[in-house]
């Protein structure tokens, strides 16, 4: 048999065409999420990109409409799933801030360390991911362990893993049984040994730092103008941290710096959320030791006294009229918040988490927004991949830590 | 120096006189309600004014308060000057069968889809807008979903029978 030499009749024209439509996403192994790119692409070189988000929209704003404040909690763990627990303390935070509660140290100790862990979990998934994006799947894996680790510590405080709906307004469900200070205690001696690796393994490889360095950049005043914030603005080198600039949930009891890189890439914003994880663990010991500090009756402290929304004990629901009543109303939801309009913002993983609540004084919000930090830095997505690589823009998506979850609230 | 909420004020009153319609402040946070045509004019004021330097858009949003005859709408922004840590809120009202703003995006990029999502959930018709469509819900939705006028489901009613989620 021979083969049989078959002229290809391409279209007319179309050998002239000089750029290629390229669809990524909407759900792409790369993009870690669903968001969907579509390409105008110059050989490898993109030349234009347009996003389109909204994939996974659940309609959270209009859910919170309904809902009473202690129920919205599980609207906020689906925002940013990395780091469900932030934006649970960021909303409690909101509600105690609008409702004037005034929680007591232990329980702003607590849940600084819990607020510190997730952020470490939240860092630590992004940076892996780079890492596997440019081609270094072991640190990823080595590294999930200890996030492991961290969600057996949420699991020991709230019984949950991913979508927490930790604490309640005032503080939290039950004081941290021994075994969560036993894992917390474990973690603080054994990460910072896998991190130190983690980051032997990658920040002075020629290879990482080759793909990362000079991709990816956006300048300080262009990330401002954007409405950047938290790590991705850092990087870019404005030292804006809303955990120093307002501090709430006593974050002003401790000593830490803010990381800021100079130039914005990749590198940078790996760099910087390396060194928040290192600030963060130096936090957490703080906190730890503060805790550990309290003796005698406060070192039972973990919750505020504010009988009308935060759920009374179980054997008191049983034995007392009050506890009774109190649990009626807080479960049904009963409860006429104050009228009033409050913006209150905690240091999510990814930026400002902020929360714009307007309450008519009725038993739900009239009015809930969430600044959501991801859905706003996503829009120079197109800005920042103009003229790189496809397998820089991959990157560089999974460096600006996106969220999908969040993005589409 | 850091920047007080009376020097802002004065600033403000100042400059534009009776088009800022009302302050108040809630929570720590200075608010302001400005005629609803100078929402430009005044955002500008406050970013290239030296001695505010309000050069941070932290977020647009909307509201329906479906009670306010003929102002209907409010869009909120919030900004911050970062520098002194102060922020700052801006409310305008427009009417419901009339919601034409100014657009923000000439002076903060980052305005661009805070308002295409303020469009999709209130139908704000901000006008300038380079790109305004659709930012979360499907670009054939023919209506406004955070409108007042549409309620969520009763939760209660048993009319249904969907034998997938058993209700």
């Amino acid at each position: 048999m021979t083969a049989e030499q078959v002229n290809i009749n391409l279209p007319e024209g179309s050998i002239e065409k000089k750029t290629t439509r390229l669809n990524l996403g909407p759900t792409h192994p790369a993009t870690h999420g669903v968001f969907q790119n579509i390409l105008e692409m110059d050989g490898e070189r993109i030349i234009k990109a347009e996003s389109t988000v909204g994939y996974i929209h659940r309609a959270f704003e209009k859910l919170a409409e309904r809902r009473p404040l202690y129920q919205i909690t599980t609207l906020t763990d689906r925002l940013n799933y990395c780091s469900a627990p932030l934006n649970n303390m960021g909303w409690h935070l909101t509600c105690e801030k609008l409702l004037g509660v005034k929680t007591p140290k232990r329980v702003d100790y607590l849940r600084v360390i819990i607020m510190e862990l997730s952020r470490i979990s939240d860092h630590l998934i992004c940076n892996s991911i780079v890492g596997v994006d440019t081609g270094a799947y072991t640190g990823f894996l080595y590294v999930m362990q200890y996030r492991e680790l961290i969600y057996e510590i949420y699991e020991e405080v709230c019984g949950s893993r991913l979508t927490t709906n930790m604490g309640r307004i005032g503080g939290f469900e039950r004081n941290f049984s021994n075994t969560a200070f036993q894992k917390i205690e474990k973690f603080l001696e054994e990460f910072p040994i896998v991190w130190k690796e983690f980051e032997n393994l990658f920040n002075r490889n020629r290879i990482f730092i080759e793909r990362t360095a000079g991709t990816g950049a956006i300048s300080a005043e262009r990330a401002l103008n954007y409405g950047f914030t938290g790590p991705n603005l850092r990087a870019a080198g404005v030292d804006y941290d809303v955990r120093v600039h307002t501090p709430y949930s006593s974050y002003e009891d401790f000593d830490f710096i803010i990381p800021v890189g100079k130039t914005g890439d990749n590198y940078d914003r790996f760099m910087v959320r390396n060194e928040e994880i290192w600030q963060s663990l130096s936090i957490i010991r703080q906190a730890y030791e503060k805790v550990q500090a309290f003796k005698g009756a406060e070192a039972d402290v973990y919750h505020a006294d504010s009988p009308e929304y935060y759920l009374p004990a179980k054997a008191d629901v049983y034995t007392k009229m009050e506890a009774l009543i109190y649990h009626f109303k807080i479960v049904m939801g009963e409860t006429d918040i104050p009228v009033g309009e409050v913006y209150n913002c905690i240091e999510g993983g990814n930026g400002e988490l902020g929360f714009y609540l307007i309450s008519d004084g009725g038993r739900s919000p009239f009015r809930l927004h969430f600044r959501r930090p991801c859905f706003i830095y996503y829009q120079a997505y197109p800005e920042i991949i103009k003229d790189t690589m496809l397998s820089d823009a991959v990157v560089t998506l999974s460096s600006l830590n996106l969220i999908a979850g969040e993005m589409d609230a | 120096m850091s920047i007080t909420h009376d020097f802002i004020q004065e600033k403000l009153n100042n400059q534009f006189g009776d088009k800022i319609l009302n302050w108040e402040e809630s929570y720590g946070m200075l608010s302001a309600t400005i005629q609803h045509d100078h929402n430009l004019k005044v955002l500008t004021f406050l970013h290239d004014e030296p001695s505010l330097g309000f050069q941070f858009l932290t977020d647009i949003t909307g509201v329906h308060y479906p009670e306010r005859k003929g102002e209907e709408i409010a869009v909120v922004y919030h900004v911050h000057n970062l520098k002194e840590n102060v922020r700052l809120r801006l409310k305008i009202f427009v009417p419901i069968e009339k919601p034409d703003v100014y657009t923000a995006t000439g002076l903060f990029s980052g305005a661009n889809w805070m308002e295409r999502e303020t469009y999709d959930f209130f139908g704000v018709n901000f006008i300038g807008h380079p790109d305004l469509r659709r930012v979360l819900n499907v670009d054939e939705m023919d209506y406004f979903p955070l409108r007042k006028e549409y309620p969520l489901e009763d939760q209660t009613r048993i009319d249904k029978d969907d034998e997938m989620f058993g209700r």
